[in-house]
């Protein structure tokens, strides 16, 4: 694969060359806290020494909050009571600086939004217009890292376009696709790297060794799935927890959504916004029932889904990247690595002692 | 504190050995620096797991709403208040709770040794020690101290009440307790014209992300729908609306007015940091200023907003 050679003295030229035809999006730092992923404005560069973002970068492509229709209820507008698409602008995007994990995510997420028979139009299309410069991590961001043993890992570049890897001086950019390629003709970066490669490995083998954290998922397959879910180990998992949405939310591959409706006035709009599985209200029948009515059935359909059911139906790993946002921003301190590992090394019978 | 954990540990054990309590509800360690986790215990012999340090900030009275089981809570001071509004609130009965009373010398803010650590190390918490009332912080290469004082919850410096105020175990010696909050903060906001309150707040909330960890940390919430999931009708949009957002968090400090103890669970549940004690310290304040009210520290008494007195204040009605 070809290797860029980027100084960190063309850089921000490079991207301002970029800027007439890509949007530009990077972490920004807002205090002290850790950066988040917003649009670069003119003169606006990512922030390039970061650990990692608060929330992952899903947002640009599933936000929070995204209006899909509007609609009048004014019978004197000739269009009431019709759905209008609320147009999406698809124009080519660059997010620049998105950590390896976090773009292995959308891969992930991908499974849900874009299959051969289903393809939600929303996450697609944003999806397609962005080219995923990735920035590799020379050491772990955090102790609570696990990304290597999730499918990911530092250096993965499964996920993006373009790789970086700061060498201090500059950037060796491993182009991995075309449109990878295309972004940084567009910003006139042609200089190809002696030992790009070797120099890569050796980075990626140093930060690789710097990952001290991690799960063990190798059997998770062969599990019975009725044995895990009624293991004797929920009740104690799901006991601190309090049902917020904050692991949810801040997963890079957390998908599930839910779809409302506003009206103020005569005026109205369909929207989708993130749900979650620790709320109540995510699994409410309109008959009043609820099949997941106790926190403890929440907290194990989180933890099943991820670790379990979606293992089954792709055979690809976990619904996991190891980014460790869950575990350092859980109020409560629960700990995904943990409950990862007692389901993998689960035995029915002797749990039931333990 | 080990001399805590030991004594924790050994009540745990004999309410447990004696069959006086199907539960005990304490803390166990974290899996982070700065992080403990609630957990129950059934059996005397899992009394080991159990641990007191200065990073139990979450409110344990939140896990004993609603238990029909006889349950022995490790409290602190702001826990037992939480406790005596659970009574009052029929949310507990009293001959079901053995209260396990810590005298508390106020809980560690882990966001702001995160912060100062992040300043100046720039790397991450691994350890935090403390002797002497000194604190040791070691973050990456750096190793950094500070008075115990000044890195304590914000509510925890304000505190009034660090000794259980309801217990049936005491464990550890009372602690001299402050005598008045001079509320500078709420005074602070009390003081900016309309629009610089709006702009603060409007600030102040734009980082929220709806996860309602706020909500649920706190003991005082336990409506079985909260009006935000409401659907019949739905009383709250669900986007990230400021308007929504605004409405959420305004509603949810009122219905904690004249309930709350300041514990402090939601600022330090909060994932993004919102200072949102704001709103309901106000609310404290006005409390204590027009009925002379602290939430939580009588069994025997209604709350200021659950009874009507001749002397209610009521010039507001002209």
């Amino acid at each position: 694969m070809k290797v860029i050679h980027i100084s960190k003295t063309e850089w921000q030229d490079g991207l301002d060359k970029a800027r007439p035809s890509y949007g530009l999006y990077g972490p920004m730092r807002q205090g002290q806290d850790d950066p988040v992923f917003r649009r670069l404005g003119p003169g606006e560069f990512p922030e390039m020494s970061f650990k990692n973002t608060k929330m992952s970068p899903k947002e640009l492509v599933h936000p929070q909050s995204e209006p899909l229709f509007r609609y009048t209820l004014d019978p004197n507008d000739p269009d009431h009571d019709i759905l209008k698409e609320v147009p999406k602008d698809t124009s080519p995007k660059a997010i620049i600086a998105v950590r390896p994990c976090d773009a292995d995510a959308f891969l992930l997420v991908r499974r849900n939004f874009d299959t051969p028979v289903y393809k939600d139009p929303y996450w697609v299309n944003a999806y397609e217009s962005l080219t995923k410069i990735g920035l590799a991590c020379n050491r772990a961001c955090s102790s609570t890292a696990f990304c290597t043993t999730a499918g990911s890992g530092p250096f993965s570049d499964a996920g993006v376009d373009v790789l970086l890897v700061d060498t201090d001086d500059a950037y060796l950019a491993r182009v991995i696709t075309e449109k990878g390629g295309r972004f940084l003709d567009a910003c006139g970066f042609t200089t190809p790297a002696t030992d790009g490669e070797a120099r890569i490995a050796s980075l990626r083998e140093k930060a690789e060794a710097t990952i001290s954290s991690s799960v063990h998922t190798d059997k998770l397959r062969e599990q019975q799935t009725i044995d895990l879910y009624d293991a004797s180990f929920w009740e104690d998992v799901a006991f601190a927890c309090i049902n917020c949405g904050t692991c949810t939310y801040s997963c890079p591959t957390c998908w599930c959504f839910d779809i409302q409706d506003e009206t103020r006035g005569k005026q109205g709009v369909r929207m989708r916004n993130w749900d979650s599985c620790m709320y109540p209200l995510f699994t409410l029948h309109g008959s009043g029932h609820n099949p997941r009515g106790t926190k403890v059935h929440r907290v194990r359909q989180r933890f099943m889904h991820k670790l379990k059911y979606y293992v089954d139906k792709y055979q690809d790993g976990i619904q996991c990247v190891g980014c460790g946002r869950c575990i350092r921003l859980c109020p409560v301190n629960i700990d995904i690595r943990n409950v990862c590992n007692m389901m993998n090394g689960y035995t029915a019978c002797a749990c039931a002692a333990s | 504190m080990s001399a805590k954990i030991d004594a924790i540990r050994q009540i745990a054990r004999r309410l447990l050995a004696d069959g006086a309590v199907d539960m005990v509800i304490g803390f166990k360690r974290g899996t982070l620096p700065m992080m403990n986790e609630p957990c129950f215990i059934r059996k005397a012999e899992e009394a080991d797991r159990l641990v007191w340090d200065s990073h139990c900030g979450i409110n344990l009275a939140n896990y004993v709403t609603d238990r029909k089981e006889r349950v022995a809570v490790v409290a602190k001071g702001c826990d037992s208040r939480n406790l005596v509004n659970h009574i009052i609130e029929n949310k507990i009965k009293r001959e079901k709770l053995v209260v396990i009373g810590v005298c508390c010398d106020g809980m560690l803010d882990k966001r702001l040794i995160a912060e100062k650590s992040r300043e100046e190390a720039g790397a991450e918490v691994d350890a935090v020690e403390e002797a002497n009332g000194q604190i040791t912080v070691k973050a990456g290469a750096l190793i950094w101290q500070a008075p115990r004082e000044e890195l304590l919850q914000d509510n925890c410096k304000r505190c009034r009440h660090r000794n259980p105020v309801l217990y049936d175990e005491r464990v550890g010696e009372p602690v001299a307790e402050k005598t008045e909050d001079n509320y500078e903060d709420v005074k602070r906001i009390e003081a900016m014209s309309s629009d610089e309150k709006w702009a603060h707040f409007e600030n102040m909330l734009s980082s929220c992300i709806r996860c309602y960890a706020c909500r649920n940390a706190c003991p005082l919430c336990y409506c079985p729908t909260c009006f935000v999931d409401e659907s019949r009708p739905q009383w709250v949009g669900k986007s990230q609306d400021p308007i929504d957002i605004r409405t959420f968090h305004f509603l949810r400090a009122y219905h904690c007015a004249g309930r709350c103890t300041d514990c402090g669970s939601c600022e330090r549940a909060c994932p993004m940091g919102i200072p949102v004690r704001q709103f309901t310290r106000k609310l404290n304040k006005d409390c204590e200023e027009l009925y002379g009210w602290q939430a939580g520290l009588s069994i025997d008494q209604r709350p200021a907003l659950d009874t009507y007195s001749p002397n209610d204040p009521n010039d507001f009605i002209r």
